[in-house]
């Protein structure tokens, strides 16, 4: 046995080596797989710049019975090659592996042309696509072998950041719980979720008791890990590096009328607009993102419930979103 | 070189290929034109080229053909279908929700390799169906016929840079060379010639045909690779149409949808009888 391996470009080439199916390509996106190259020699295929041509060769690939893992930044990916994935890949059903490279706030000072908070919307929206949004390196390595060997087309938002989080044994489609509590329900994925945790964890000093739900995979949704979330709290906050359009938030949502459940929920991710590029602390401060920020947030939002609920007045937080988004009802 | 008998029955089937897409252009119709300018190369590759088998659809070594203008389908039903991969009566079913056989490919036509519509889609999936070929030691060759308008799309070209770039000389690029797109001449809206020249510099072997001529196409596919270490690219010099002169090289008649007195005078100038005059309306659909 060897050690586990402790990088994605590590598993990634266990995964080669373990079975032959198993084809890499890169977009001459190598930051990830620097070292695969010398490794699993004619397997790793670099198209250059080339992003729907990838894919192309990718749904060809696979449907030779390969499992192509293709790598591109999330912006190239899934919106120069849309088309190709909804296409060749989508509609044949193909077991094409897209890992977008920095995606969301990952992007940090690249500026808009870079910033993927777009692309679970357009993901989400072709049938059968399967999205992984590791929370952290070790999230992203749990759940490769999986995600690699489900026969479904999936986008793996790519997040190798460390974290102190220990997580759950990864099953596809199963959601995590990594904290419970009663006062504030409180979903998220992807790179957020060690900060929401910290944020949590910050409450829970003050006595505020949060049930932190980390989904893992945005599709398969575990619709009954929300709803389940949704029925004990009376406040619901969806954290996403995302714009609200096409991101969790909306999910969530969609899964509370389908199942008739009425609980306030308030969205903490992006409303309709770029994020301010910086490096990625400063981003995360700068626009409320941070350990810190985020708690102060949620105090707020969980404040306000609770006057709302005890009658002394304050603004409903749904109601602000509504008049900060223009008067449109957030849920 | 095939002999005169080849040759014959490969027009006797060219013939009757070309009276199905016909008999599908009723009923809502179809891309005729494209159908039967491809219709002669389609016989021909089936025939005389490709190493496939209603048998062999499964099969690791076949050849692979790939339509990527998918919008000239119906001759590839009709050939598929004279040539026994699914039955002829099949073909009635055209455009009905009973059936899969729609205005563009997909794969539950049985000798379907992959399913099109989108233009310039097919030459990469091609590649990556070729280099899968080479990483197992397969001997499939992936032929893919792409539309002249179809070469406006600049996923073709970037994937013909890199299909040079892979040296991937079990990849034919077929160029129906028609001359026309949806709605009018190439040459008059976005020019491709000197095509060969083009399709040279990036580095495809490059070899120029009638597209209709047997014999032509025989000396043109009779080595492959062209070039060891290089993809080829045949330019088959088309006619949009072909077989009805009625309709032969006419930018209006693309899309059609014919009355059943309109299909049988078609059938009539097909196999020999006079010009047909067509009524209905020309249709262009996109």
């Amino acid at each position: 046995m060897t050690a586990p391996a402790e990088t994605y470009g590590d598993a990634l080439r266990e995964l080669v080596l373990g079975d032959p199916r198993v084809v890499v390509l890169t977009a001459e996106n190598r930051a990830a797989i620097r070292q695969l190259p010398d490794q699993i020699g004619d397997r790793f295929i670099d198209v250059g710049i080339c992003e729907q041509t990838m894919i192309g060769m990718a749904a060809g690939l696979a449907v030779r019975g390969r499992i192509p893992v293709v790598h591109a930044l999330a912006t190239f990916l899934t919106l120069r090659a849309f088309e190709f994935i909804r296409d060749d890949v989508g509609i044949a059903g193909l077991p094409v592996k897209l890992v977008g490279g920095v995606p969301g706030f990952l992007s940090e000072a690249n500026g808009p042309t870079h910033q993927a908070i777009d692309d679970l919307a357009v993901m989400r929206a072709i049938p059968g696509m399967h999205i992984f949004c590791p929370a952290d390196a070790s999230e992203l390595l749990a759940g490769l072998p999986a995600v690699l060997t489900s026969p479904s087309p999936t986008y793996i938002r790519f997040n190798a950041s460390p974290s102190r989080l220990h997580h759950a044994p990864f099953e596809l489609g199963w959601a995590e719980v990594l904290g419970e509590g009663n006062d504030l329900g409180v979903v998220s994925a992807g790179l957020l979720v060690p900060y929401v945790k910290e944020a949590c964890d910050l409450l829970r000093g003050e006595g505020i008791q949060s049930r932190l739900l980390n989904l893992r995979t945005v599709a398969p949704l575990d619709e009954e890990a929300i709803a389940e979330t949704a029925s004990r709290c009376p406040l619901l906050l969806v954290v996403e590096d995302h714009l609200l359009v096409g991101g969790i938030y909306q999910q969530v949502c969609e899964v509370l009328v389908r199942r008739r459940l009425s609980v306030p929920v308030v969205p903490f991710g992006l409303p309709g607009r770029w994020f301010k590029p910086a490096l990625l602390a400063d981003v995360l401060d700068h626009e409320g993102f941070s350990a810190a920020k985020l708690a102060e947030r949620m105090r707020q939002a969980h404040r306000s419930a609770l006057a709302r609920s005890t009658g002394r007045g304050a603004p409903d937080p749904a109601e602000r979103l509504s008049s900060a988004l223009g008067g449109r009802s957030p849920s | 070189m095939s002999d005169r008998n080849d040759i014959g029955s490969m027009e006797q089937l060219a013939r009757r290929v070309r009276a199905h897409a016909i008999r599908m252009a009723t009923g809502g119709g179809c891309f005729l034109g494209a159908s039967l300018s491809c219709a002669d190369l389609l016989v021909y590759l089936y025939t005389r080229v490709l190493r496939t088998s209603p048998e062999r659809v499964a099969d690791p070594t076949r050849d692979y053909l790939l339509l990527s203008k998918g919008h000239d389908v119906p001759a590839l039903y009709g050939t598929l279908a004279e040539l026994g991969y699914f039955p002829t009566a099949r073909l009635a079913n055209h455009l009905s929700t009973a059936d899969h056989l729609y205005w563009h490919p997909n794969r539950a036509i049985p000798g379907v390799e992959f399913h099109s519509g989108s233009l310039g889609h097919l030459l990469s999936v091609g590649m990556g169906i070729a280099l899968d070929a080479k990483l197992s030691d397969s001997p499939s060759r992936v032929f893919v016929i792409v539309g002249d308008g179809e070469l406006n799309e600049g996923s073709v070209w970037e994937a013909a840079l890199v299909a040079s770039a892979k040296g991937l000389d079990n990849l034919v690029l077929i160029v129906d060379r028609n001359g026309f797109q949806a709605n009018v001449a190439t040459e008059s809206l976005i020019p491709l010639e000197p095509l060969g020249d083009k399709l040279a510099c990036f580095g495809f072997s490059v070899t120029d045909v009638d597209g209709h001529d047997f014999t032509a196409l025989e000396a043109a596919f009779a080595e492959l690779p062209r070039r060891r270490g290089r993809p080829t690219a045949i330019v088959a010099r088309t006619v949009r149409n072909k077989g009805l002169p009625s309709l032969e090289g006419r930018a209006d008649r693309w899309f059609v949808n014919l009355s059943p007195d309109e299909v049988q005078m078609l059938l009539d100038e097909l196999h020999g009888a006079d010009r047909a005059t067509l009524t209905s309306a020309p249709l262009v659909v996109r």
